[in-house]
């Protein structure tokens, strides 16, 4: 609190002793009207809601289809040397250099986002579920073993709650990584959002809406690892990180 | 002729090139506690694989009657799992709730943990999860024990303690026990019969039999006199200091 309160009155040091020009270094007074103004006139929350609704379908779609690709490939050797390659050529390549192909395939608007997003996400979950997969010891399959556990059971109750930490972690770090792209991907492929705001902004000279949009995307980018990190509380995960 | 609960007869059993038991047999007796020590790298821990059939023989046969529970070097609770939910995985066979409730209880006091029900494996001492780790391999109706160095992980003291706790439980609910371990005082501590093993490929050097009630002191001449007969056969030790008396 105190380290954000020191920032706002160096900010407004800056700006009031005219270290840059006004048009191009907003005073916190200017940033703060510029917010009110994008609020109360609505488009501040279709922005949001736009951002968010595509953050969160991409993001959904990667985990829902990324855990299970992870695996799979996690328990089959050989599968995991053929398709591993191509995977890590992926995760390697910036989603961003896919944004022709997405305006390209998809148009202008929800989709080519939601695709750039997926190819953000994708590739990190499934390589952090294959490395949970590999990581969980020999041992609790014996133990299950010599349980009696059915295939079902060794699935939902010692693969998956013995992956579950570290692929918690594996998810707070891709969504972030989505927010990013969602922003930059917006700025060229979006009509509405946060990325389309800022370029907007910019667009307009409206350095002080610029401003207010870099913060709205920060805020948001920190609650979504806030609402992520509750799930590192749940009693039966919490062993992976207090150990 | 006493019942057999374990076998293996005549047993061979190579990992590639490598031969680690060439015809090799041993009994076990219902209710009996064998121990097995031998050098490291031996195949203590095979046999233990071989009894509860993880692995089979390249040859010969084995045999078992009843129920195996084996309790693993390292540790094997679910950490997922609350001390309550890992001990319940060995009553899972128990259809009745109440009933299935009330046997978890008296495994909580058997192992003394009742105030520890709720709490997950790596909030307990290495000594609380091994008696965890014991009580789930107790629970239900099993019959053979198979405790592959159960206690190594644990600091000497605490590993004394485990070993009266480990008599304790085995008062209360008599089990046939094979205890794989390289701690000498720990087999003629607890054990009926020491069975020793060589290096590689393993064969039985000796039996010692052990007639003394449990628990045992470790200051017990008959304790001290195996401890010093085992060490003999694994040559660490001379045949002479056998003949020192035991004061």
């Amino acid at each position: 609190m105190l380290v954000l309160f020191a920032a706002l009155l160096i900010w407004s040091a800056l700006s009031l002793l005219k270290v840059f020009p006004e048009s191009v270094f907003p005073s916190p007074l200017a940033v703060a009207k510029g917010f009110v103004e994008e609020a109360s006139n609505g488009r501040l929350v279709d922005d949001l809601v736009a951002s968010l609704f595509r953050v969160t379908t991409g993001f959904a779609l990667s985990v829902f289809s990324g855990v299970p690709v992870g695996l799979w490939l996690g328990r089959h050797a050989r599968a995991r040397a053929a398709f591993l390659p191509a995977i890590n050529f992926f995760r390697n390549l910036s989603p961003l250099a896919w944004i022709p192909f997405a305006i390209l395939w998809f148009g202008i608007g929800d989709l080519p986002t939601i695709f750039l997003i997926f190819m953000a996400a994708f590739f990190p979950i499934v390589i952090a579920t294959i490395a949970a997969v590999a990581n969980i010891p020999s041992v609790y399959f014996r133990v299950a073993h010599d349980y009696g556990f059915s295939n079902n059971e060794i699935l939902t109750r010692v693969t998956l709650p013995a992956i579950a930490p570290q692929v918690i972690t594996a998810l707070r770090v891709t969504a972030g990584l989505a927010w990013l792209v969602v922003v930059a991907a917006e700025m060229i492929a979006g009509r509405a959002g946060l990325g389309f705001a800022v370029w907007d902004a910019r667009n307009g000279l409206r350095m002080d809406l610029l401003v207010c949009g870099m913060i709205v995307i920060g805020v948001i980018g920190v609650v979504i690892d806030r609402v992520l990190l509750q799930l590192t509380k749940i009693s039966s995960v919490r062993w992976g990180y207090e150990r | 002729m006493k019942d057999k609960a374990l076998f293996v007869e005549d047993a061979s059993l190579s990992f590639d090139a490598i031969a680690v038991f060439q015809h090799l047999s041993l009994e076990i007796f219902r209710s009996e506690f064998v121990a097995v020590v031998g050098p490291s790298g031996c195949g203590k821990t095979t046999l233990l694989n071989l009894f509860s059939r993880f692995i089979r023989p390249s040859q010969g046969k084995i045999g078992c009657d009843g129920r195996v529970r084996m309790v693993y070097q390292h540790d094997s609770l679910f950490p997922w799992q609350t001390v309550a939910e890992n001990i319940a995985l060995g009553l899972r066979q128990l259809k009745d709730q109440a009933e299935r409730r009330r046997q978890l209880d008296d495994l909580l006091r058997l192992i003394n943990l009742e105030k520890f029900c709720d709490h997950y494996p790596h909030q307990l001492s290495g000594g609380m999860r091994q008696r965890v780790e014991l009580a789930r391999a107790l629970a239900g109706d099993t019959d053979i024990l198979l405790l592959d160095e159960p206690f190594s992980s644990l600091d000497y003291l605490t590993r004394l303690r485990m070993r009266n706790e480990l008599a304790r439980m085995l008062a209360q609910r008599p089990r046939t026990v094979v205890l794989v371990t390289h701690d000498i005082e720990e087999a003629a501590q607890l054990a009926d019969r020491i069975v020793v093993l060589s290096a590689r490929p393993a064969r039985i050097c000796c039996e010692l039999k052990m007639d003394l009630p449990r628990p045992r002191e470790l200051t017990h001449p008959q304790v001290v006199d195996t401890t010093h007969r085992i060490l003999a056969e694994l040559g660490l030790e001379h045949e002479e200091s056998l003949a020192i008396p035991v004061v």
